[in-house]
């Protein structure tokens, strides 16, 4: 079944002994030669700016690039809840065989086994690598790091600086990486947009990128591209992503024959703030820790539901009988605490059946109040309260709750006014995390001789679905631990390559092509904004190819999206020039590949005739409503190829369980 | 709500800026500042006018990117708040709000209502890094850290680096953004071997940038959405005032 143009160069030996043996024999280069040759990396994420640090290191010369004024400021900095490592540090069984596992089994059986366990082993190396620069994670009062759990595992693994570990992560990364731009190892070009790669020879030489500032064009050569430039989640238009997150790198890369792996695959995060109007710009993630003491519920009689919705009762006012804490009923072993996927689908079941909650009927609840009773109690005991009052117990509770997630409980009423200490939080999902990205083999090498992709940017290790805290992991150990090393088989063979000049017809060839897009979209002066097609594409996408999918929905949103390209070139207004500072123009070149992704996930999706994970499509469902995967016809990696305009033939990169028994996923 | 905006308005860093007013008819308090920004962009681009250029990204307080000096007070009137998170309810129907960019020698005005802070990452390229390369560090439990300083240095090191101390203070000094690194990095054993080199390298790199003094107003602190405390200045003296004890006497 797997197809000749996809080799995932996995080494041979047994799963444990693979990597270390990979490591010592894979080529080195020496580093007299090492100073002679250029790499190129795009973006500076946790993934980005830790491989970027680590070559320059090494010895490599660098050049990195992000379009944000600075590189501290990459999306990762937005991570709140923590990142994975298999340290057993809290003596509960964990190892790394069960986090090899449960990632396994969380992205519902659709990962390369070997890359997932390569992950799993040099988790443990991260945490130690951040202590050293300074990342000041939480810690015991014994001086320890301190650890908390997260969804879909029965371990404490999580590391955690409060509710930014992101930011801590990334700014660690980022003073690697400023280190060595003060060393002049690293040459730093912020502002800067990846346009374009330029490939000689079928193999990636350089880049095109866009001075953000004065608008020229610059050409950028490497004997090696590394894109590192996150995920894609922004197709939906609303999301938890940044604003500036894009495709625009990956989906160029693609379009120079780069294989784009299992595009559908999209996580939709349970816990977000419901949108509050038309004039929404992104969405805001209330993070999965809220889950370990938070209770999900709807009213259990529509006509509650309806007299919320119409705003005639409160939900304080709906007795505890008349709640249905539908996650607690479904799945009685997890709990709250299901992965995200599970969680999602049932607040939209839930909301579908018409309990959903605010205005929209778009919401459920989140709620605190029994939280808070039973920490009051617990801190009247420790205080040796007798007898407390209700009153003081519900103070109590509440200063506890605080100390634990009062940075979440002031975002939340800072956006929509409503103290969540009094009244349950409203909460329903939304996009939040691509696990699709371009195909990369073991090396983290695309399809392209010479171009890799990190971090979200790539396939990644996640399957189907990712569990929490594994993306920051991922994105760390592929830039401080898995690239360095794997770059070098490729780059023995690159010593002789002299520095190509950038007057190469094919720099030449690729910033004219880049230009004439520029001028194309400036020149359109249609009537509609980038934002209008934006945000008709996002509910395209949302409708038909969000939770749930079936194939008629998709066939009509590929149709609807060909038609919404067509619209967008002939009457998109991008005002300005080409040669400023235009952020619309920036807008424009980004919404124009995701325009172009959109069908593609949609085919994606179409194709794959079972659920798995984040990918639900509705005729493929077990009588309670749960996913029903097809492991006999699509256990495999689609890695899709472009093969003319808007035209793509699928490969398949079959997936092969030696070491872990694939099994029905239950949290029941 | 109708909110009437005064919008600094600049082509680019050489030209002459001025103030701009526009009318916005349908405010609804659920609006964050920027997504009232963004009504008005999309009413300008329908009027065939060119949109109003301003910095952001993460639009959830930590990434440090937006940057709008909003009726005399960096990030706005609310108190520990970025602009992004600033939300319409804080405002009354028929307010008057003028918005400018950063003010400071050190921060260039690109266009608009953005500014160039690649300054800051020159001061962090000078010193603010702990030198240790991937590879090179021990099991992280080999270090205990007592909780009382892990989280001080987590507080230091909760600095989101997007100038409002600057654009604070009358004489434009970055005082409180190197202290809050410093700090962090001082306070911790594995930044104590170089806490003195990286105090006097990112203090003359500052000084280099053309940032004012500090003359101990506390302005910076009170504007600083992110609540860095002075107390992190008071220690950048320390340190850089024992640095420069060592190095005459070396
Ligand atoms: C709100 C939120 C909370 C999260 N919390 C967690 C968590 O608790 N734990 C966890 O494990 N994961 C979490 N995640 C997921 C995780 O943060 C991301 O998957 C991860 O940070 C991605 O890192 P990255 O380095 O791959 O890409 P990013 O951090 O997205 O960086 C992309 C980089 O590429 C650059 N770039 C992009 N396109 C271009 C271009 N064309 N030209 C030049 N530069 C370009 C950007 O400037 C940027 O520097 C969270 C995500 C969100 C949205
Ligand atoms: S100290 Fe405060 S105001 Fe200054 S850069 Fe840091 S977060 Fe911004
Ligand atoms: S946009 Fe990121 S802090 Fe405001």
């Amino acid at each position: 079944m797997s197809n000749s143009k996809l080799d995932a160069r996995i080494p041979e030996g047994s799963i444990d002994q693979k990597w270390t043996k990979y490591k010592s024999t894979v080529p080195l280069v020496n580093p007299a030669n090492k100073r002679h040759i250029e790499i190129i990396v795009v973006g500076t994420g946790l993934a980005g700016a830790s491989a970027a640090s680590t070559l320059a290191e090494m010895g490599y010369k660098v050049k990195a690039f992000c379009f944000q004024d600075s590189p501290r400021r990459a999306h990762s900095i937005a991570a709140q809840g923590g990142i994975n490592a298999a340290k057993n540090y809290q003596n509960d069984g964990d190892s790394v065989y069960r986090l090899f596992y449960d990632t396994i089994k969380g992205g519902d059986y659709r990962a390369r086994e070997a890359n997932v366990h390569r992950l799993a082993e040099v988790s443990g190396n991260i945490i130690d690598q951040c202590v050293a620069q300074g990342v000041p994670f939480a810690r015991e009062y014994g001086g320890l790091l301190s650890n908390r759990s997260f969804g879909g595992t029965q371990v404490q693994r999580t590391f955690y600086a409060a509710g930014q570990t992101g930011q801590q992560l990334l700014l660690g990364a980022y003073s690697s990486l400023q280190r060595q731009v003060g060393m002049g190892n690293v040459q730093m070009f912020a502002r800067h947009e990846m346009m374009d790669v330029v490939l000689i020879d079928g193999k990636a030489r350089g880049i095109i990128a866009r001075d953000l500032i004065s608008g020229k064009l610059e050409r950028h050569f490497g004997h090696a591209v590394v894109l590192a430039s996150g995920g894609y989640g922004n197709v939906f238009f609303l999301s938890t992503n940044a604003m500036g997150s894009n495709v625009t790198a990956a989906w160029k890369a693609h379009k120079k024959g780069a294989f784009f792996g299992n595009p559908c695959f999209t996580q939709i995060h349970p816990t977000c703030i419901p949108v509050s109007g038309d004039h929404q710009s992104k969405l805001t993630l209330m993070s999965e820790s809220l889950r370990n003491d938070g209770r999900i519920w709807v009213p259990a009689r529509k006509e509650d539901a309806e007299a919320v919705r119409a705003g005639k009762l409160k939900p304080n006012d709906i007795a505890e009988e008349h709640r249905d804490y539908y996650l607690e009923r479904r799945y009685p072993a997890f709990g709250n605490l299901v992965p995200r996927d599970v969680a999602s689908r049932a607040a939209k079941e839930r909301c579908d059946a018409g309990f959903g909650v605010n205005a929209t009927g778009q919401a459920v609840y989140l709620d605190y109040a029994s939280a808070i009773e039973r920490y009051g109690k617990i801190e009247a005991n420790k205080q040796n309260i007798h007898n407390p009052d209700k009153a003081t117990i519900i103070s109590l509770g509440k200063a506890v709750v605080k100390e634990k997630y009062g940075n979440l409980f002031d975002m939340y009423e800072q956006i929509t006014g409503v103290n969540p200490y009094n009244e349950p939080m409203q909460i329903y999902p939304a996009v939040h995390y691509t696990m699709g990205g371009l195909w990369v083999d073991y090396n983290l090498m695309t399809t392209v001789p010479g171009m890799y992709a990190i971090g979200e940017a790539n396939f990644s290790d996640h399957g189907a679905n990712r569990l929490g805290a594994s993306a920051l992991m991922q994105g760390l150990a592929d830039g401080y631990f898995v690239l360095p090393y794997t770059i070098g088989a490729y780059l023995s063979g690159e010593i002789r390559t002299k520095s190509i000049p950038t007057d190469h017809e094919a720099f030449v060839d690729a910033e004219a092509k880049v230009r004439q897009t520029i001028d194309t979209l400036i020149n359109i002066k249609g009537t509609k904004s980038v934002d209008h097609f934006h945000k008709r594409l996002g509910k395209i996408m949302w409708d038909k190819c969000g939770m749930a999918r079936n194939a008629e929905g998709l066939k009509t949103a590929i149709t609807e999206i060909q038609q919404l390209r067509e619209e967008f070139w002939k009457n998109v207004r991008v005002p300005g020039e080409a040669n400023e500072l235009n952020t619309e123009l920036e807008k424009a070149a980004r919404v124009a590949d995701f325009l172009e992704l959109g069908e593609l996930m949609c085919m994606d999706a179409l194709n794959r005739n079972e659920s798995c994970g984040g990918h639900f499509r509705e005729e493929f469902q077990t009588e309670e409503g749960e996913a029903q995967r097809d492991d006999a016809n699509y256990s495999y990696v689609a890695a899709w190829e472009l093969t003319g305009n808007n035209q793509w033939t699928l490969n398949k990169e079959e997936l092969k369980y030696e070491n872990i028994k694939i099994a029905a996923r239950s949290y029941k | 709500m109708k909110i009437t905006l005064k919008v600094w308005r600049q082509k680019n860093t050489n030209a002459k800026g001025q103030f701009e007013t526009y009318k916005l008819d349908h405010v609804s308090e659920d609006m964050s500042f920027l997504e009232m920004f963004d009504v008005l962009n999309e009413q300008l681009i329908n009027e065939g006018k060119e949109p109003v250029v301003f910095d952001h990204d993460c639009r959830e307080g930590i990434c440090g990117m937006c940057s709008m000096y909003i009726n005399g007070r960096p990030h706005g009137p609310k108190h520990g708040v970025t602009t992004c998170q600033l939300h319409m309810r804080s405002f009354k129907d028929g307010d008057i709000i003028v918005v400018e960019p950063w003010r400071a020698a050190a921060f260039p005005v690109l266009k608009d209502l953005a500014v160039d802070r690649s300054s800051f990452d020159r001061i962090m390229a000078a010193g603010g890094f702990v030198s240790v390369n991937a590879g090179n560090a021990q099991d992280a439990n080999n270090l205990p850290i007592g909780k009382e300083v892990a989280d001080e240095a987590f507080m230091s090191a909760a600095c989101i680096g997007c100038g409002a101390c600057v654009a604070a203070c009358k004489n434009a000094s970055a005082m409180l953004f190197v202290s809050a690194k410093v700090s962090q990095l001082a306070l911790l054993p594995q930044g104590q071997p170089e806490a003195k080199r990286r105090a006097l390298a990112m203090v003359n790199q500052m000084d280099a940038e053309g940032f004012g003094a500090c003359t101990n107003t506390g302005a910076c602190s009170a504007e600083c959405p992110k609540e860095i405390s002075l107390s992190n200045i008071a220690r950048l003296n320390r340190e850089f005032l024992s640095a420069g004890f060592t190095a005459q006497a070396e």
